[in-house]
């Protein structure tokens, strides 16, 4: 398969899962905004919940160049959809469909169609009809568009070279963001140290939970109180948890392998050895170094891969 | 021939007004449906061309970079024996093309003779030096040629253009049958309309017989100039038919006389290049130097005889409006047979009677650019004003050479469906003709219609639509 097309599936399948995942950040950062807690210490403006997209997408400094008051209204419509953000919905959704657009003979006629619809639909949104259709009505058509577009890709694909290189963009996407969203937490603070565990810090967590879709599977698996360990627990280590770390690092290691095609390439060996860390990795370790701390030399190996991975697949250079 | 008649032949009902036996079945059928279904299935239609995204870019568009070509929900249906007629015609029209070009590129034989003045050849700015004396694979240079025919006067039908560079408009032929299909099972039932979805299959058999000596299975792939070019859709669309890669100039390098892309498991030959790229942009190192949509070192592999391109660079030599004229006596010299379709009837105005008529008659005739496509720097004398008229002139006598005059054809029109119903509008054809061992072609092509009423041009920079062309099974 050409390297050019390679790189633009990638690319189209992490521009949806970023669509989902920045939905599904904006999502919980709206329900926590409706929670009774403010923040308590001067200065810290990045602890307003409005902020925590901003900072956890590293788009603070761009927002505030164009916006100079944190508030709802502008932080959604700078998330969702200023063409100038390029991380903006609907920014990547057209650079999703563009790429699609350039490799329609690599994708199946459904996959096509399903993100030109989505394309065309998301052009007619304006702030007005996001806040009349309801901003969490937006955000679940952002998620079942999404979904759609992998089922269709899971139901009419060719299990080609092509379709390695679109799952390996959708889990490397989606273990960035699980991340990022995982990191949430750590920018929110609470009103006070008397309110840990308490009925604001459960909203919070169980919030963070929903934004994953694994509020029921937490109850399923634990059937008690919303712990940090056990959620950390869930979204990093359990592999049968679809957006946890280890699962889309399972995925993301058989992928690399299957493209190795047995040539013990970087990338394998990489994955390999981050997948092995979450494969016997123990909770207790995670908080001993902190989460935040942990979540973010998870993030800095993930970009290593990324480098590996464009110098093996997507952009080589041949002399 | 003179100004247009007021008289236009119809696909429909010739030109007194009876419907066509080839066409009856049809014509009851339309009769007997509401118009506001006939509305609600153009939007139908308008719909599934959104969503497949067939879109076309318009040169010098800076906003609307994408969009629709209007399509007709009326066919255009030919009969079994014309199309028997036109298929001959081309066949044979392409054949003595090919063959002029093999010869202009090595003996030139038909130079030499006389038939055609040396000059106009091996100074038109189409003819390239560097294929002279090259051998190409089978000694064939256009692979698929696109060659636009209209039907006027009584019936008869004429050669307007052959386009054998890189013809476009394939995939809206595939397309408009596929919609139409869609839309109209019930007289798709009742009709046998010869199918064309098999094109991209002869495509990629044509390509491939292509290959160069000794290579048994050839890797095909087709060169697009990127996604901003007009005939992007078409480009992908070819390629996902035929199961070939689509490829960038950035995406294939050359070493050793080889051209290899660049894959995700390392570099890859490639065979056949179904380029979509003009010559000047190829190999910037043989050609334009600035372009950065070819190839260095293409031109090499090329004359090495270790690719093969598909068309051959060089081909617009014969496509060429100045070279237009004397296809007949191609067909004539190379084939000792008498051409089966028509040309148009030509003034040259290099030539000074024929430029002193056509200035005494611009106000009948159409006058083109010899090198101009796609409708534009042309003039159609009847529908222009005088002011346009005035500076065309200016034009023409600046520089002779660079026009040639046509009459003013009475095209033939085909019930079309416009705003105020159905109506007569002017068409135009346009099937695609693959030369490998044989010459093979689906049946039909791409029908072209002017939407505005009385217009003749039916370019779809310049306003035109397309509807599906049916060629009726005996």
């Amino acid at each position: 398969m050409l390297s050019r097309t390679a790189n633009d599936l990638f690319w189209m399948s992490r521009q949806v899962e970023r669509a989902e995942n920045t939905a599904r950040m904006l999502d919980v950062t709206y329900r926590m905004s409706m929670l009774p807690y403010r923040v308590m210490e001067p200065g810290e403006k990045w602890a307003e919940p409005w902020a925590v997209p901003l900072v956890i997408t590293g788009l603070a400094t761009t927002y505030y160049q164009r916006y100079p008051e944190l508030t709802a209204e502008n932080v959604l419509r700078f998330m969702v959809l200023d063409a100038s953000n390029p991380s903006s919905v609907y920014s990547v959704l057209q650079h999703a469909r563009e790429n699609a657009r350039a490799q329609r003979g690599a994708i199946s006629v459904e996959m096509w169609e399903s993100l030109n619809e989505t394309w065309l639909r998301i052009r007619e949104k304006s702030y007005g009809t996001l806040t009349a259709e309801g901003v969490s009505a937006f955000f679940d058509w952002v998620k079942d568009r999404s979904h759609l577009f992998r089922g269709v890709t899971f139901g009419t694909m060719l299990r080609d070279e092509g379709y390695q290189f679109i799952r390996l963009g959708t889990f490397f996407e989606r273990a960035d963001n699980t991340a990022r969203i995982l990191d949430v937490k750590y920018h929110t603070l609470l009103p006070s140290i008397h309110d840990v565990g308490g009925a604001v810090d459960y909203y919070q967590w169980s919030a963070l939970l929903r934004s994953v879709s694994a509020f029921n599977a937490y109850r399923k698996i634990y059937r008690d109180v919303i712990t940090p360990l056990r959620v950390a627990e869930l979204l990093v280590l359990r592999e049968d948890m679809p957006r946890s770390l280890h699962a889309c690092m399972n995925q993301l290691y058989e992928i690399l392998q299957e493209l190795s095609a047995g040539a013990k390439l970087e990338p394998e060996r990489l994955a390999g050895e981050i997948h092995a860390q979450l494969h016997y990795g123990k909770t207790e370790r995670i908080f001993a170094v902190g989460l935040h701390e942990y979540l973010l030399e998870f993030l800095e190996k993930l970009q290593s891969l990324n480098d590996e991975i464009n110098r093996h697949f997507l952009v080589p250079v041949y002399a | 021939m003179t100004a247009a008649p007021q008289v236009f032949y119809d696909e429909m009902c010739g030109l007194d007004g009876g419907v066509l036996p080839h066409y009856r079945g049809y014509a009851d059928w339309l009769a007997s449906i509401p118009p506001d279904r006939l509305t609600q299935k153009r939007r139908e239609a308008e719909v599934m061309f959104h969503r497949v995204g067939i879109t076309f870019a318009v040169y010098g568009d800076e906003t609307g970079t994408e969009r629709l070509i209007p399509f007709d929900i009326v066919p255009r249906i030919l009969a079994a024996d014309e199309w028997a007629t036109l298929e001959r015609g081309l066949q044979q029209r392409v054949k003595a093309l090919n063959l002029f070009l093999h010869d202009v590129y090595h003996e030139q034989a038909i130079l030499k003779e006389g038939i055609i003045p040396p000059r106009r050849v091996l100074e038109n700015s189409q003819y390239r030096a560097v294929m002279q004396g090259l051998d190409v694979r089978n000694a064939i240079y256009a692979h698929v040629a696109g060659v636009d025919i209209v039907r006027a006067g009584k019936g008869e039908f004429y050669v307007l253009e052959d386009n054998l560079r890189v013809p476009s408009g394939v995939s809206y032929m595939l397309e408009d049958r596929k919609v139409m299909m869609r839309l109209f099972p019930e007289l798709f039932a009742r009709y046998q309309v010869a199918p064309v979805d098999h094109y991209p299959d002869l495509l990629l058999d044509t390509l491939r017989q292509a290959a160069p000596e000794g290579v048994a299975d050839p890797t095909v792939a087709l060169l697009t100039p990127g996604q901003y070019n007009s005939a992007y859709f078409e480009h992908t669309f070819l390629a996902q038919q035929m199961g070939v890669e689509l490829v960038e100039g950035q995406d294939l390098f050359v070493r050793d006389d080889t051209v290899y892309m660049r894959t995700t498991r390392g570099p890859k030959r490639v065979d056949v290049i179904y380029r979509r790229i003009d010559d000047d942009f190829l190999d910037p190192q043989v050609f334009r130097p600035d372009s950065i949509l070819g190839v260095p070192g293409l031109f090499g592999a090329y004359r090495a005889g270790r690719v093969t391109l598909a068309n051959a660079i060089g081909t617009g030599v014969a496509d060429d409006k100045s070279m237009y004229p004397h296809v007949p006596d191609m067909i004539r010299f190379y084939l000792a047979e008498e051409p089966i379709l028509a040309n148009v009837p030509t003034w040259q105005l290099r030539k000074r009677d024929d430029l002193k008529y056509v200035l005494e008659h611009l106000d009948e005739l159409v006058v083109k650019e010899v090198h101009g496509s796609g409708g534009y720097g042309m003039l159609v004398g009847p529908a222009a004003t005088m002011t346009q008229r005035a500076e065309f002139r200016e034009r023409i006598i600046a520089k002779p050479d660079n026009y040639i005059a046509q009459p003013t054809l009475a095209l033939s029109t085909c019930p079309t469906f416009v705003e105020s119903g159905i109506a007569p509008r002017h068409i135009d054809l346009r099937p695609f003709v693959l030369s490998g061992r044989e010459i093979r072609m689906a049946p039909g092509g791409l029908c072209r219609v002017a939407l505005k009423e009385g217009s003749l041009v039916v370019n779809s920079s310049q306003g035109g639509g397309t509807k599906d062309t049916w060629v009726l099974e005996q």
